[in-house]
């Protein structure tokens, strides 16, 4: 992107950043990695492997276990043996002490596990090194401090523990939603196995490390590699108590299908298409930035991201003109450049979902604007991208797109706007810009949405419970009420 | 005028943030330290301030480190207005400006027609730049069209002569004012908006600066009218000299990174951008005894 930077014939300026590229020689990714069963790093029974690929450049980064029927069998019993022996038994302070302990190595590992964020899934170095990281060490330190005051979490019940989670996370956030689904699982006492996305598996495995380095007894996690398919086995597995699952909603909807004759809990955090407005007394530049970040943050890949622009009409023109601006300013490109605001699309799976959108919205005749980007030869890359003048009856407002793709719309009333923003099968958040406190409360009284931003948008803290209405999910991750999807409520009157 | 631009002053401050995160090295680099020395305006503003002083700092101007061949120079000397003839002699053959305070600086507490007197007495004297300060008072109280009044007033007498208009942002408490006070001053008349004497204690802050820089830009949408911006106090250093080239660029674009649209009121930043520069040429840095302290 950058180039040298010079005084142009025609004294215009064009005064680029040169690159700053953040350095890989501190870390270290193996040529191969097995299943991380039962404490130790075993060859896949099923002797398949698959590739984990850099998507800014199509390079093979490493070989990853493909785990089998009978290499989850392993898993779970692994699990299910710690949990009946060591993890159940443990005495609940002791339990914190293990998840304090993993806190602090992913904070000492951070330098090497943003980079390797950053290789593994195309998101901007920036943002590994400033958000995911910190935040999953964050929620290690957030629940290792739940683990012993349990009996305080839920005034009037008793809680335990359920037994061996089953846990299948994706791939816009790794290592965070790693961290999302272990650390709340072992500090209410139980056992883990988790399927890290198959585009995405380094960190997962390098958490592995971390977890044998941490001393945590063998087999309370365990990480298994794989594809759909291994999920799909993992979730059918008699021994499994508990299905944690963060993906699509039409998988989520298959999962409830295939469990709904066991006795399997479960808690799901679905798609999203999350309405964004912006009303007419809201600090403009301010709120600008907001969208920056609610769409175009990872590239789009947040199931919270704020799709659906509602820009009030009397501000839209001076709002979308500012925003192009803004668009324009951002840096795309190599994900480690500390520059680099937008980096590669996860896939190109998921390049060809967001460009088969960008189809349907052209055709759908939505006024199409893209940022003024250079896209690199190798790799997945898809330059920000606005659609303006659409409505709810456009594919592009209705449909979760996982991708740097924005559809606006304009309302004059505030009525009007809420029930365009409920106007969804969706439920998992929203966002409402406005120098008003009293309309933030009357907007976000009546969103149905399970997380809403006011003034800002994509804000995460380890206690702030975080989920969704309607088919964006069921149950919450992170705060007191995250402990609640891996607990039985034992109300016994003695 | 209606003036009801707010600003939220948690996400003024993420943007800046995100801003200062930039990384600016190698060429960019050397080009940012380059471009910040030439948007200079070496200040001396104290009461001991004499011809002698006054010289010496003119001088320097001129020559910030000619063992290193092909700096640039500084845009502007600015100085109280009984040194204005000095510095303009000084500056003779070279082609930095010389700009005055004016209008009673720094404080402003004078009536206007002393403050048009003093204006009219430095551009008579030379200078080609006049930096006033507004009434705060009346601006707080709410007498904009005072204000304004008054700023226009004094980009009469003006006459040819530069106008920046000092908005003493630490005294405008909120960053509501501070965009306020922008646009008044812009749409009344004034070429530059700068934010601070340097008198108190709080001076150019970056939520200030980007506050300033996002009301240019609206004005520049409005009217096609360019105005230039001076963050002036507090800034030393040549790193944070260098984000402020950042935020110029991410928010009015690189048509505004000139000495004709970008100035910083500094008078220790010289020489460590200088000492930045050498080193970036020779490898390693150079003790401060090596720059000249004028």
């Amino acid at each position: 992107m950058a180039k040298n930077s010079k005084v142009k014939k025609s004294d215009s300026i064009d005064w680029d950043y040169s690159v700053a590229l953040e350095s890989t020689d501190h870390i270290s990714i193996s040529q191969e990695y097995k299943l991380f069963i039962g404490g130790k790093f075993v060859k896949p029974l099923s002797k398949k492997y698959f590739n984990s690929i850099n998507p800014s450049n199509e390079k093979i980064l490493s070989k990853i276990a493909s785990a089998g029927k009978a290499d989850i069998n392993k898993a779970v019993l692994a699990a299910k043996s710690a949990y009946d022996t060591i993890w159940s038994k443990m005495d609940n302070a002791e339990r914190g002490k293990y998840l304090y302990r993993i806190a602090r190595l992913i904070q000492e590992k951070s330098r090497e596990l943003a980079v390797i964020e950053s290789l593994d899934g195309g998101k901007p170095i920036r943002e590994s090194r400033d958000i995911d990281i910190p935040l999953a060490a964050a929620h290690f330190f957030y629940y290792a401090g739940w683990a012993d005051k349990l009996d305080y979490a839920f005034p009037g019940s008793k809680v335990s523990s359920i037994g061996v989670a089953g846990q299948i996370i994706p791939w816009n956030f790794p290592l965070l939603m790693a961290a999302w689904k272990i650390a709340p699982a072992l500090a209410t006492g139980n056992t883990v196995v988790l399927k890290p996305a198959e585009s995405t598996p380094l960190t997962a495995l390098k958490l592995a490390e971390i977890i044998q380095e941490s001393d945590l007894p063998p087999g309370v996690v365990n990480i298994i590699t794989g594809d759909g398919a291994t999920g799909e086995l993992l979730v059918n597995n008699p021994n499994v108590d508990k299905i944690a699952f963060t993906g699509s909603t039409e998988v989520g909807k298959m999962i409830i299908k295939s469990i709904a004759n066991s006795k399997k809990k479960y808690s799901l955090e679905l798609g999203g298409k999350a309405a964004n407005i912006i009303c007419e007394d809201a600090s403009i530049d301010q709120a600008v930035e907001g969208i920056i970040n609610s769409i175009f943050f990872n590239q789009g890949h947040v199931c919270c991201a704020g799709s659906r622009l509602y820009v009030q009409e009397s501000v839209s023109s001076q709002i979308i003109s500012k925003l192009k601006n803004r668009m324009d300013h951002l840096i795309l490109g190599d994900p480690l450049d500390k520059n680099t605001d937008i980096g590669a699309i996860n896939s190109n799976e998921q390049l060809k979902k967001i460009n088969m959108y960008l189809d349907i919205g052209k055709k759908e005749g939505g006024d199409f604007y893209q940022s003024k980007h250079t896209i690199p030869k190798k790799g997945y890359w898809c330059a920000p991208t606005l659609f303006t003048d659409t409505s709810q009856s456009h594919r592009i407002v209705q449909e979760e797109i996982f991708g740097p793709v924005l559809a606006i719309q304009t309302f004059r009333t505030i009525d009007e706007v809420i029930d365009k923003a409920n106007n969804t099968p969706y439920g998992l958040s929203g966002g409402i810009w406005t120098d008003k406190g009293s309309k933030i409360f009357q907007v976000s009284k009546k969103m149905r949405a399970g997380v809403i931003w006011a003034n800002t948008f994509n804000k995460f803290d380890p206690a702030s419970p975080f989920g969704g209405y309607k088919e964006s999910g069921i149950h919450r991750e992170g705060g007191l009420e995250g402990l609640a999807p891996y607990v039985n409520f034992d109300n016994r009157t003695l | 005028m209606v003036y009801n631009t707010t600003i939220d002053q948690v996400g003024c401050k993420e943007r800046v943030d995100r801003i200062f995160s930039r990384s600016i090295k190698k060429e960019s680099k050397i080009w940012a330290l380059n471009t910040v020395l030439s948007m200079i305006d070496l200040t001396t503003l104290e009461g001991r301030d004499s011809s002698g002083k006054v010289k010496q700092l003119c001088y320097k101007a001129a020559h910030l480190h000619d063992k290193h061949p092909g700096l640039p120079k500084v845009a502007a000397i600015c100085v109280y207005p009984s040194m204005v003839a000095i510095a303009k002699k000084s500056l003779e053959r070279t082609n930095i400006k010389t700009a005055s305070v004016a209008t009673g600086f720094p404080s402003g507490m004078t009536n206007l027609n002393s403050k048009i007197e003093e204006v009219k007495f430095v551009v008579e004297e030379g200078a080609e730049e006049v930096d006033m300060v507004i009434s705060r008072g009346h601006f707080l109280s709410g007498e904009l069209n005072y204000v304004s009044d008054e700023i226009a007033k004094v980009k009469t007498a003006c006459g040819r002569a530069k106008l920046k208009v000092i908005l003493e942002t630490g005294e405008l408490c909120t960053l509501d004012n501070v965009r306020k006070a922008s646009e008044l001053a812009m749409h009344s008349g004034a070429d530059f908006i700068k934010t601070s004497t340097g008198k108190i204690s709080e001076s150019a802050t970056p939520v200030v600066v980007l506050t300033m820089l996002e009301a240019i830009r609206d004005y520049f949408d409005k009217t096609g009218k360019k105005i230039g911006m001076k963050p002036a106090g507090g800034i030393g250093k040549s790193k944070l000299a260098i984000q402020y080239l950042v935020m110029v660029r991410e928010t009015l674009g690189n048509d505004w990174l000139t000495p004709d649209l970008f100035r910083f009121g500094a008078s220790s930043l010289a020489n460590d951008v200088l000492m930045q520069i050498v080193k970036q040429d020779q490898g390693n840095y150079q003790s401060s005894n090596y720059f000249s302290l004028d």
